[in-house]
């Protein structure tokens, strides 16, 4: 089980009350993660990657375990404390503007 | 009796306002999607109760919300907006060639005729729409085709933020980018005709170019819809033959740049528009916020001040921002970008703020409802 965190108008959006829980079958890689997500929620897609490019939006970044994940490869492995459900994985609206 | 709904879009959310058809005393609902852009939101004619918005963030992108019982509630529906094949390149502001780029939805024009069928005008400029109901949308290649090479975005992006419908040709269909101009078609989107003949722009290598034109808004009366209306970035334009040509009727005006410009719902001749002092200095002239108003075509216009500040105003009123009602006598509104709403029930001749504190406004439509 794999929680995420999500953002507060994302969680507005997809009508979501604190943590999402997600099975994700396989390596526990962010693209993983962000398709599982999706899946369960579709009015995410387009929110956080692009449609077509699948890449992460500018003022979207990915944390977990005090670490910024945002420029890591999509298919790297996450933190083992992400992938057993120990730590969340955080998307967070970066600090931008009003 | 009638009643009245007003739909407002603004930096920081939508709002409902409404009223019985007195329009003195207003409920006022919202904000929805609060901390999101909501750009336009616009009821089917088909279906009043059918809504929709366009909800935009610079974080988390576009999305179309849509409600089938008059904004009371809302779901998201599609918000994939995919450029036909390779969209190729525009103009920069410096010149250059930039790549088409899907930005946000400036504008949404439901069917006249399908509540599931809407329209959405969006930034990098194109045209797209929707058959079942904002789930899936597809794009009108072929407007790009008509010389989007050199368009290139005026201020606020290159957007195509006017779509008008026209009721007695369901083909017909004028849309309105700044800074490309008017375009048209006759075969529901198949093929686009720029239609900008009579449009002169100082600030274009060639200011009669055939495409180039910062338009910022056109209107029409559906009982005359070879009549169009145009405020221009500089000039109040007429087109007495669907856009086939274009006449200046600034005429008296104080200046004669500004976004909006709207017709009278049950007289075609009368049409409004509020001057802006300049292209740099987007607040009205002298500080007194004041609409115009032409009985005539335009070229004779009245000042309509009574009820709207005359000193110390220094807002700007938007393009999609001003709206009319379809009682008699016909209701006029429109939102400023110091967030307050007026609203005249006597065609502009006295005005009153429904709202004064909303975030700034962006859009403005009204729906009247049995």
């Amino acid at each position: 089980m794999i929680r995420v965190v999500l953002p507060t108008h994302l969680r507005t959006l997809a009508r979501i009350d604190g943590e999402v829980q997600l099975d994700v079958e396989g390596p526990a890689t962010l693209r993983a993660v962000l398709d599982a997500l999706e899946a369960c929620y579709p009015m995410l897609r387009g929110t956080i990657r692009d449609h077509v490019t699948q890449r992460r939006r500018a003022f979207v970044r990915f944390f977990a375990c005090a670490q910024d994940l945002s420029h890591v490869s999509p298919e790297a492995l996450l933190p083992d404390a992400v992938a057993i459900g120990t730590e969340p994985l955080l998307i967070v609206g970066a600090m931008a503007g009003g | 009796m009638n009643t009245v709904r007003v739909l407002v879009g603004t930096r920081k959310g939508a709002f409902v306002l409404t009223s019985d058809a007195k329009r003195a005393r207003w409920n006022i609902s919202g904000p929805y999607f609060g901390g999101w852009e909501i750009y336009h939101l616009k009821g089917s004619p088909a279906d009043p109760q059918r809504l929709y918005a366009s909800q935009s963030s610079g974080w988390f992108g576009q999305q179309i919300q849509r409600s089938n019982d008059g904004g009371q509630t809302w779901e998201p529906v599609g918000n994939k907006f995919v450029y036909d094949g390779v969209p190729g390149t525009h103009q920069w502001y410096d010149g250059t060639p930039h790549p088409w780029e899907f930005k946000r939805v400036w504008h949404l024009e439901p069917s006249l005729t399908d509540p599931d069928t809407i329209y959405a005008g969006v930034e990098d400029a194109a045209l797209f729409h929707s058959t079942d109901g904002g789930q899936t949308w597809q794009e009108f290649p072929e407007l790009r085709g008509a010389q989007g090479h050199l368009w290139q975005p005026g201020a606020g992006g290159m957007c195509l933020h006017t779509v008008v419908l026209d009721p007695s040709h369901p083909e017909r269909i004028f849309i309105a980018i700044s800074a490309a101009g008017t375009f048209r078609t006759d075969d529901a989107g198949k093929t686009w005709r720029p239609m900008n003949r009579g449009l002169r722009s100082e600030g274009i290598p060639n200011p009669h170019a055939e495409v180039g034109h910062c338009v910022h808004r056109i209107a029409m009366h559906p009982s005359r819809p070879h009549v169009l209306f145009m405020q221009k970035h500089w000039d109040v334009m007429r087109s007495s033959n669907a856009g086939e040509s274009w006449h200046e009727v600034s005429g008296n005006l104080p200046t004669d740049f500004g976004f909006p410009i709207e017709v009278h719902a049950h007289e075609p001749d009368t049409i409004y528009v509020v001057p802006i002092t300049s292209d740099s200095e987007h607040y009205p002239p002298e500080g007194k916020l004041r609409v115009y108003r032409s009985r005539t075509g335009g070229n004779e216009w009245e000042a309509l001040t009574q009820g709207l500040p005359q000193r110390d105003c220094y807002v700007n009123v938007l393009r999609d921002a001003m709206a009319v009602d379809a009682l008699d006598p016909c209701g006029l509104y429109f939102g400023t970008t110091g967030g307050q709403v007026y609203g005249s029930a006597d065609a502009g001749d006295s005005w009153a703020p429904i709202v004064r504190d909303l975030p700034p406004v962006l859009s403005v439509e009204v729906q009247t409802l049995p």
